[in-house]
C-alpha cells in the first residue's frame, strides 16, 4: 500500500473516530474533545506562519483573543447574538487586525518579529486588562450562546453540547482541508520557497512582503475562527485569551507535533492537552511532568510527533 | 555580434560594502541577445557589480537601466519581473520542494508575453531533471541542482539570464554538459551575462568578454584579442 493511500485511510479512520465520538463518551469528554478541536485549528494557524513560512509569531493568541472579544461585544446582554454575523464579524475582524499588524511588523525578520508580534500582542492584552472597554481583568461572560438561523430554520443549537462539537467539528475539518489546498497551491509552494530563503524567491521575481501579509492575514482569520469558537464554548472572554502564555502554548504545540507538517499542530494540541489532563489527576505539580514530556519528545523527535509517520512511511518506502 | 539597442545599462556604478569601496565607477552594457563574459580573479567585484545591477545591492552611486527605465536600487523582484533572471553562485534551488515545484513555481510569461519556455521544453532541455521530477531538491546532485537552477531561471521566461559562476565545484564532464546547454541556450536569443574563471569554457559562449581588476573595468572587447595577447590576458586573469 503506497504511504498516500495509507494516509488517505488514516485521516478518513480518524474523521469516523471523531464523529462516533459524541455516541460513546460521557459529555465531560465530548467537552474536552470540542477543546482540543478548537486548540487544533488555533495551532494549524499558527503552523501556516511558523512551519510553512518560517515567520515566529509570539502574538498569534491576539486574533484568537480579538474574534472572542468580539462575539462578547456583539452579544447583547440577555439574549443570543446572530451566529452567522457575528461569526463573520468576529472572523473578519481578526482578518483586518492581522493585516494592520502584519502591514507592519513584516518589515523586520528574525528576532525582531518575533518582539514586534509580542509586542503587539501584548499592547492589546492591556487595552482589554486595563481598560473598561470590555470588562476590564475580569472579561465578558456570554450568557446566550448565538442562533443560527438559515431561512427560519436553526440547524443547530449551540446550547446543545453535542451539536456544539459537531460544529467545531466540521470546522476543524474544513480549516484543515483549506490548509492542505494552500500548501499545495502555487501560493503555498512560494511561502515554502519564502521560508528556506526569501532573497532568491525576490530574486525570482516574487514580491514576498504581499505574500507574507496575505498569509498572515489568514492565519489571523483561522486563529480567529478558533477564538470565536472557544468563546462560543466557555461562554467567557478575558485577557488571557490575547496573553502570550497562549500564543507560548500554540507554539509549543505546532513544535511538539511537528513544524511545517499538516497534521503535527493536531497532533501536538491533542497530545499536550492530553498530557495535561493525566498529569493533573496525578500530580498538582504537572506542569514540571508536561516540561519533562516535551524536553523528551523534542530530543527525540526532531520533527515532532508527526516526524514519526514520516520516519515510518519512508523506511516502508525503502523496505519495499 | 552587431550590439542591438542596450538591455541593461550600469553607468558609473559605485558600491560599497561598509566603508569598504567596491565598485568604483563600472560600466556596463548588455544587448538584445548578447551574451557577455564577466571575468576577473577573486574578489575583483564581479558578483557585487552583479548584485547592483539586480537590485539585491543599492549602488552608492550611479545608474543601473534595463530597457531604458531607470531602475538603479528597484527591488530585486522589480528587476526580475523587468525580464532579467538570475542563476546565484552555490546553487539556488529548493530543497524543501520537488524537482517539479521548483520548475513550476517560477513558470510565468516573458516581459512581452512570450512562453517559449515552458516545463516541457526545460524537461527536453534537461533531461537529468525529466528523470528526476518527483524528487525532493535535497536528492540532487550538484550538477543536477545547478540544472535545476538555470531551468528554473528558464521557466520565467527571460529576455537575460545572469550566472554567477554556474560551473562552480562541478565535475569536468558536468561542468561540460553544463556549457552545452548554455550554449543551446543562447542560440535561442536570450541574452546572458556569464560569470566564470574558465577563460576557454567562457569565450566559447561569449560575444564579449569584460574583465575586472580592482572594481573596475579593465578590459571590453572581443574574446578572440584577448586569447591573443597572453601578456595581457596572464597580467588581467593570470592564465
Amino acid at each position: 500500500m503506497s504511504a498516500r493511500l495509507a494516509a488517505m485511510l488514516l485521516v478518513l479512520s480518524a474523521i469516523a473516530v471523531l464523529i462516533a465520538l459524541p455516541f460513546v463518551l460521557e459529555k465531560f469528554y465530548v467537552q474536552f474533545a470540542t477543546k482540543v478541536l478548537v486548540m487544533a485549528i488555533f495551532a494549524a494557524s499558527l503552523n501556516l506562519l511558523v512551519g510553512y513560512t518560517g515567520l515566529v509569531s509570539l502574538g498569534h493568541a491576539a486574533f484568537f483573543g480579538v474574534a472572542g472579544y468580539l462575539l462578547a461585544l456583539a452579544t447583547p446582554a440577555y439574549d443570543a447574538a446572530e451566529f452567522w454575523s457575528s461569526l463573520a464579524l468576529a472572523v473578519g475582524g481578526a482578518a483586518l487586525l492581522a493585516l494592520a499588524i502584519g502591514a507592519l511588523v513584516l518589515r523586520t525578520s528574525g528576532i525582531y518579529f518575533i518582539m514586534a508580534t509580542l509586542a503587539f500582542a501584548q499592547m492589546l492584552y492591556f487595552l482589554f486588562h486595563d481598560t473598561s472597554l470590555a470588562g476590564g481583568s475580569d472579561g465578558i461572560y456570554i450568557y446566550v450562546r448565538p442562533v443560527a438561523q438559515l431561512g427560519g430554520w436553526q440547524p443547530f443549537d449551540l446550547e446543545n453540547f453535542v451539536h456544539l462539537y459537531f460544529l467545531v467539528l466540521a470546522a476543524f475539518v474544513l480549516v484543515l482541508g483549506f490548509l492542505r489546498l494552500l500548501v499545495d497551491s502555487p501560493f503555498g509552494r512560494t511561502l515554502a520557497g519564502i521560508r528556506v530563503n526569501e532573497h532568491r524567491m525576490r530574486a525570482l521575481g516574487f514580491a514576498t512582503f504581499r505574500y507574507k501579509l496575505v498569509c498572515f492575514a489568514v492565519a489571523g482569520a483561522l486563529a480567529g475562527l478558533a477564538g470565536y469558537l472557544s468563546a462560543l464554548q466557555f461562554g467567557v472572554v478575558n485577557p488571557d485569551m490575547l496573553g502570550w502564555h497562549l500564543s507560548g502554548s500554540a507554539l509549543m504545540m505546532v513544535i511538539l507535533g511537528g513544524l511545517g507538517t499538516w497534521l503535527g499542530p493536531v497532533l501536538g494540541a491533542a497530545s499536550m492537552m492530553l498530557l495535561e489532563l493525566g498529569l493533573q489527576s496525578v500530580t498538582k505539580h504537572w506542569q514540571l511532568l508536561m516540561g519533562a514530556a516535551i524536553v523528551t519528545v523534542a530530543l527525540a523527535l526532531p520533527r515532532g510527533l508527526a516526524g514519526l509517520w514520516v520516519w515510518r512511511a519512508a523506511r516502508g518506502q525503502n523496505d519495499g | 555580434m552587431a550590439r542591438t539597442s542596450a538591455l541593461i545599462e550600469a553607468r558609473g556604478l559605485h558600491a560599497h560594502y561598509g566603508a569598504s569601496h567596491v565598485l568604483h565607477g563600472v560600466d556596463l552594457v548588455l544587448g538584445a541577445g548578447e551574451t557577455i563574459g564577466l571575468m576577473g580573479r577573486n574578489g575583483m567585484g564581479k558578483t557585487t557589480l552583479l548584485r547592483s545591477m539586480l537590485g539585491l545591492l543599492t549602488p552608492s552611486d550611479g545608474q543601473v537601466r534595463i530597457r531604458g527605465a531607470d531602475m538603479t536600487g528597484a527591488a530585486p523582484h522589480r528587476v526580475a519581473r523587468a525580464g532579467i533572471a538570475f542563476v546565484p553562485e552555490g546553487r539556488g534551488i529548493f530543497p524543501n520542494l520537488s524537482v517539479r515545484e521548483n520548475l513550476v513555481m517560477a513558470a510565468r510569461a516573458g516581459v512581452r508575453g512570450q512562453r517559449d519556455w515552458t516545463l516541457a521544453r526545460v524537461l527536453e532541455t534537461f533531461p537529468r531533471l525529466a528523470e528526476r521530477l518527483a524528487h525532493g531538491g535535497q536528492q540532487l546532485s550538484g550538477g543536477e541542482q545547478q540544472m535545476l537552477t538555470i531551468g528554473r531561471a528558464l521557466m520565467t521566461n527571460p529576455d537575460v539570464l545572469i550566472l554567477d559562476e554556474a560551473t562552480e565545484g562541478l565535475a569536468p564532464l558536468v561542468a561540460q554538459d553544463i556549457w552545452r546547454i548554455l550554449r543551446r541556450v543562447r542560440d535561442t536569443g536570450i541574452g546572458a551575462i556569464v560569470v566564470d574563471k574558465n577563460f576557454s569554457a567562457v569565450s566559447s559562449v561569449a560575444d564579449r568578454i569584460v574583465v575586472m581588476v580592482k572594481g573596475r573595468v579593465e578590459y571590453d572587447g572581443a574574446a578572440r584579442s584577448l586569447h591573443d595577447d597572453a601578456a595581457l590576458r596572464h597580467r588581467l586573469l593570470a592564465v
